[in-house]
């Protein structure tokens, strides 16, 4: 049978098939974006006059191309736009991709995610609401960050999008994507695969900025070869109704990936959010730290190290903050080994704000409110290493609570 | 400056367990008063209650700050109104940089972000503006990183709990000239247009800051109340001649009418 068809006949099988995490939605609340609604910008000044500029620049996404290599901004289904500025990266939509690149495409196409995984990546096969494809050229150490935004602008619309990125061999990029929305209700799956070449370094730091009403289910898996560098940053700071993410780490030998989940659970949120490391490769490294703020949301924070190979190390940290009395934070750390060569923890706390610590900075000037504010900002910020200091700036701006938190 | 009368202070915490019992202590305008007494003589308690601080519960009498009744304002008042505190044992704030503090600090005095440099310089603490408040700080950090904040917040009434405890000999003397500094009581006034009008209030165990601050006038503590007031050096000779249990002894700490202290 002709792959492309194997693929439909697989996904529609598996179009039923619930998630292991997170409720269940019904995908029929939720209308599939037309192509050819939204028009193109030829420049990235063009946003400038954008009546959702705040809204971008709040996910990272930056109207300013001199300080990008490249960008990618999606709205609903359409590229409005997709561009290089640096030779050694590659941005486009992924059915362009498909195109370009037959020949050898099918190799990253559904290899490191299951279609029949659950509903969701069915969906996307049958749904598919386009994507980006994003390639850092083998020995290309890319100065500044590439942008992308994915953006839904209807109110019960969906995103169903399949994004490839590739960081060849000896590669060096950093990604940073947001997802946001103007609508007040929506659905978004992104299917996202990932693979960092021998002695690449892929980091790739994702910002949520949904809604209160917003369903979200990103499926991420990335294989980092031998010697590549794995960096993934996700910072959650606003309203959302669901979300769920569990993405899987595949570590070859001394391969290394480091987690960073920065989550904040406004009132009716649920984040059900984590990851695994499977570290198959002798001497990979892997680290994973959250930091969960519930200001009223329930948040589970999930963490799996499976170890599978010699000379491992791996640790695994959940910090979590209550600061209402509905406020729920479930703390999910596991650890997975079948041999003794190898070296794993873990480690989870859950509690309040001290009154000392607010009577401290009470006592220094700073309002109730204020140093609430400053006790919650020091414990959302993670030091992300390894980061540019452009790039570390604009994260510091994003860990800014929102107002009336 | 600062007045308290008749204070009756309980633990929150524990109801009945009264710490301060009929308290009186005036402190006029840009004096710094030193508090000795024994450990558990409610010294700290003094401190936390004029500050503000919850743990602690007033009863009975009132704190009265430049004329203003404060026993009931909140923390925050109080340090808008010009109290502020070094603490002994400051709670860790991780992720908060000092250095998001120190301009939060001179911020809220309109003051340029230069002067943290400087005094941080001055304090040999420019390297610990990047470090997360108050964690794995040292004693002598500690002290310190509360001097560096106090210097910055420029309160008008400053409250040291023990500003020399676990500090070595050299570190003393940089903290003692800096603790002179932030009351505005040395004779060398160098580049800061520091108020002479401020005041405090000491609280040491040992005696070993005064050898670094002026101060006006010594107050012995003994089980939640003032027992005698004087020179400060008499006292603490006193002390250290006697100790505080002898100390306790002297008639003049039976009673409670300050009328017999010793000058």
């Amino acid at each position: 049978m002709d792959p492309k068809n194997s693929f439909k006949q697989k996904a529609k099988e598996a179009r039923d098939k619930k998630a292991i995490y997170g409720d269940d939605i019904d995908l029929t609340k939720y209308s599939n974006p037309q192509p050819h609604i939204h028009k193109e910008i030829d420049d990235l000044s063009d946003l400038k006059s954008h009546k959702n500029l705040k809204i971008l620049r709040k996910s990272g996404f930056s109207e300013n191309d001199s300080r990008v290599s490249g960008s990618y901004l999606q709205y609903d289904f359409d590229t409005i736009c997709h561009k290089n500025n640096d030779s050694g990266v590659e941005v486009l939509p992924i059915d362009v991709a498909l195109e370009e690149y037959s020949d050898w495409i099918q190799d990253y196409w559904w290899k490191n995610i299951a279609i029949d995984t659950d509903k969701f990546t069915a969906n996307t096969e049958l749904n598919m609401t386009r994507g980006y494809f994003i390639r850092a050229k083998a020995g290309a150490k890319i100065t500044y960050p590439l942008q992308s935004c994915l953006f839904i602008s209807r109110n019960f619309g969906a995103q169903n999008v399949h994004n490839i990125v590739i960081a060849e061999e000896k590669s060096d990029i950093h990604i940073i994507t947001g997802c946001a929305t103007s609508a007040k209700a929506g659905l978004h799956i992104g299917v996202s695969e990932f693979y960092v070449k021998e002695g690449a370094a892929l980091t790739f730091t994702m910002v949520h900025n949904w809604a209160e009403n917003f369903y979200v289910r990103p499926r991420t898996v990335t294989t980092v070869a031998a010697g590549g560098k794995f960096n993934s940053n996700y910072i959650a700071l606003e309203p959302v109704k669901s979300l769920q993410l569990f993405p899987t780490t595949i570590l070859k030998e001394d391969a290394t990936a480091r987690y960073n989940s920065i989550l904040y659970g406004h009132p009716n949120t649920i984040m059900d959010v984590g990851g695994k490391v499977i570290l198959e490769g002798n001497g990979a490294r892997a680290e994973v730290l959250s930091r969960a703020v519930s200001a009223g949301g329930k948040i589970i924070a999930r963490g799996i190290l499976d170890g599978k190979a010699s000379g491992i190390k791996a640790h695994l940290a959940c910090d979590g903050l209550i600061l209402a009395e509905s406020g729920i934070i479930h703390a999910v750390p596991e650890l997975i080994a079948d041999r003794p060569d190898l070296e794993m923890s873990h480690e989870a706390s859950i509690g309040k704000i001290g009154e000392d610590q607010l009577n401290y900075l009470m006592a220094r000037g700073m309002t109730e409110e204020e140093a609430t504010d400053a006790i919650v900002r020091g414990f959302l910020s993670i030091d992300i290493t390894g980061l540019r200091p452009e790039i570390a700036a604009e994260l510091e701006k994003m860990t800014t609570l929102p107002k009336g938190y | 400056m600062l007045k308290i009368e008749n204070l009756k202070v309980e633990v929150t915490d524990e109801p009945d367990k009264v710490i301060l019992d009929d308290l009186n202590l005036n402190i006029p305008e840009g004096e710094v008063h030193v508090l000795f007494g024994p450990n558990g003589s409610g010294k700290s308690t003094l401190l936390q209650t004029i500050m503000g601080f919850p743990a602690y519960r007033v009863l009975e009498g009132s704190i009265l700050f430049r004329g203003e009744d404060i026993t009931n304002k909140s923390i925050t008042e109080r340090a808008k109104l010009g109290l502020g505190i070094s603490m002994q044992r400051p709670p860790n704030i991780p992720g908060l940089k000092l250095q998001k503090l120190a301009e939060f600090l001179v911020n809220q005095r309109r003051e340029t972000t230069a002067e943290i440099g400087y005094i941080a310089k001055k304090l040999e603490m420019r390297e610990f503006l990047s470090r997360d408040l108050n964690v794995h700080f040292s004693g002598g950090e500690i002290k310190r990183s509360e001097l560096l904040q106090l210097l910055l917040q420029a309160p008008k009434f400053i409250l040291l709990d023990e500003p020399e405890s676990g500090v070595d000999i050299q570190a003393l003397k940089l903290i003692g000239e800096m603790t002179n500094v932030l009351l505005g009581t040395s004779p060398r006034q160098p580049t800061y247009p520091w108020d002479k009008s401020r005041g405090g209030l000491v609280i040491t165990h040992t005696g070993h800051i005064l050898d670094y601050i002026h101060v006006d006038r010594g107050h012995v503590m003994c089980h939640g109340h003032i027992g005698c007031s004087g020179t400060p050096s008499r006292l603490l000779d006193d002390i250290r001649n006697l100790g505080y249990p002898e100390c306790a002894k002297c008639h003049r700490f039976t009673s409670k009418d300050l009328s017999l202290k010793i000058t």
